[in-house]
């Protein structure tokens, strides 16, 4: 095995005894206590994330902006400092190289925040479709981030950050302090509840971590992330999102703008899809994985299947699938071949879980 | 610890042999891998089985897995509590915890005594 990262919360996470496992390159955490307790723990208390290895870009300079309307595929020349917006970054072909939350720090300042396992790539993908004056900075090795997710967050928030946090709006971001050190914090998460997600230092993400432990945050690790986000019906770069799928057929309508011209822009916005991403809904507790073929009512194959878990709020085994335009009704009886049987699946809408608190104002959790 | 009153199955499940019926789970180690059990599949009543063959499936959120028969019988008895409540294995695994039952049982594979099998986890 090749040498993995580690990232500054490491030594923590091995002393609470969790589980660890490679992911992009890094030594993460999957789960500490259990999977499903720390997903439940996330929709009705807090929770904290250790998201350190995710890749933080800056880009600047007077031509960041028309840069960044060109390489990112939602709108930007809109979207204010002080606030963050959900976008992907497609090729030519309209496949998605990567997700992303981009940062309006100023005119001419962007924050990228991208996948840990596609950082490389970015890197490079910006660097050669922005223009000559544009400046594009890795910044991941400075950045440490934590994700502090769950209803509870609001209060925990409070008590940690030396400046209020409950009047932020959702996808707004605000300089705040912890412990004398600066820190950015953003109203945002990959869970579907209320949260936030804070960028510091690597020298203060260890002190964050055990501060918010102390005032009682569950650590909750990648398993959580990933049945949370699958709930939430978010997806995740790799499974719904990949550079040979255009990005129309993912249904990421606010993070596509249709008026502006962006790489990739032609293939996405020219006619209507021929997949759709959908959400499927099993019959019993028996779970689809991804790649799992979904098959009609005649059995003739119709899709494919890119997440699957059992959910824990939910409690329902449920799927993310790419299934032909058109060859569905809602409520109609599907399946999925799964590795060891044949298994009944119906159409549901997303997200799969329906009472998360993200789009709540803030100030209702103090 | 591992019980010492049973047997082990280098792919993880015990048999316990109380008058000629043996009852077959999983370890703890075994549990404590797969983590938060989610889904439990039992074999049926009365299927003739042989050791080795795969007779239950047990998934969690993470992962899927099958459970081989410790040895050659009928299936006399399954415990249908988990297929409701599968977290039950993860909690209870030599107990409240245990799969399915054998009678008539011919042949036990190569299983191995709980000091033998806790000394093969550590050398895993």
């Amino acid at each position: 095995m090749t040498d993995l990262k580690r990232t500054p919360l490491y030594s923590a996470h091995t002393e609470l005894g969790a589980r660890m496992m490679p992911f992009a390159g890094f030594d993460m955490p999957v789960q500490y206590e259990g999977i499903i307790s720390e997903h439940l723990a996330t929709r009705s208390a807090v929770t904290i994330f250790d998201t350190c290895h995710m890749g933080e870009i800056r880009v600047t300079g007077n031509s960041a902006l028309s840069s960044l309307e060109r390489i990112v595929s939602c709108n930007l020349t809109d979207l204010p400092a002080g606030r963050c917006r959900y976008g992907l970054m497609c090729n030519e072909q309209g496949g998605v190289v990567d997700d992303l939350l981009v940062y309006r720090m100023g005119d001419a300042e962007f924050l990228l925040v991208v996948n840990a396992g596609t950082k490389d790539f970015d890197l490079s993908w910006i660097r050669r479709h922005a223009d000559d004056t544009t400046c594009v900075t890795d910044e991941t090795d400075e950045t440490a981030k934590l994700d502090i997710q769950g209803p509870g967050s609001v209060r925990v928030m409070g008590r940690l950050m030396e400046n209020p946090v409950a009047d932020m709006k959702y996808y707004a971001w605000k300089t705040n302090r912890f412990n004398g050190r600066d820190v950015l914090v953003s109203r945002t998460g990959y869970t579907g509840e209320m949260g936030f997600e804070v960028y510091c230092g690597p020298d203060a993400a260890l002190d964050i971590w055990n501060s918010a432990l102390e005032e009682g945050v569950v650590p909750a690790g990648l398993g959580a992330r990933d049945t949370l986000r699958l709930e939430a019906g978010l997806p995740l770069y790799g499974h719904e999102l990949s550079a040979d799928r255009n990005a129309a057929e993912s249904g990421l309508h606010r993070a596509i703008s249709k008026e502006k011209n962006f790489i990739g822009s032609e293939a996405v916005n020219s006619g209507a899809p021929s997949f759709e991403l959908t959400g499927l809904e099993l019959e019993g507790r028996r779970t689809a994985r991804a790649k799992d073929l979904v098959t009609g009512p005649s059995g003739e194959e119709i899709g494919v299947v890119t997440s699957g878990s059992f959910c824990p709020s939910v409690k329902k085994a449920l799927a993310l699938a790419y299934v032909k335009a058109g060859a569905t009704r809602r409520g109609e009886v599907l399946s999925i071949q799964t590795a060891r049987q044949v298994l009944q699946v119906s159409l549901v809408d997303r997200p799969f879980y329906k009472d998360g608190t993200v789009r709540r104002p803030a100030s209702e959790f103090i | 610890m591992t019980p010492d009153d049973r047997k082990y199955a280098l792919t993880h499940e015990w048999l316990m042999i109380e008058e000629n019926v043996g009852t077959v789970g999983i370890t703890d180690h075994a549990q404590n891998s797969l983590g938060d059990i989610t889904f439990v599949e039992l074999p049926t009543v009365g299927e003739a089985v042989k050791k080795g063959d795969e007779c239950a499936v047990i998934e969690s959120v993470k992962a899927a897995s099958d459970i081989y028969s410790p040895a050659t019988g009928i299936i006399s008895e399954v415990n249908s509590a988990v297929e409701d409540s599968p977290e039950t294995i993860n909690k209870d695994p030599y107990g409240d915890g245990w799969i399915f039952r054998l009678e008539n049982m011919e042949e036990a594979g190569e299983l191995v005594s709980a000091d033998e099998y806790e000394k093969n986890l550590d050398s895993e």
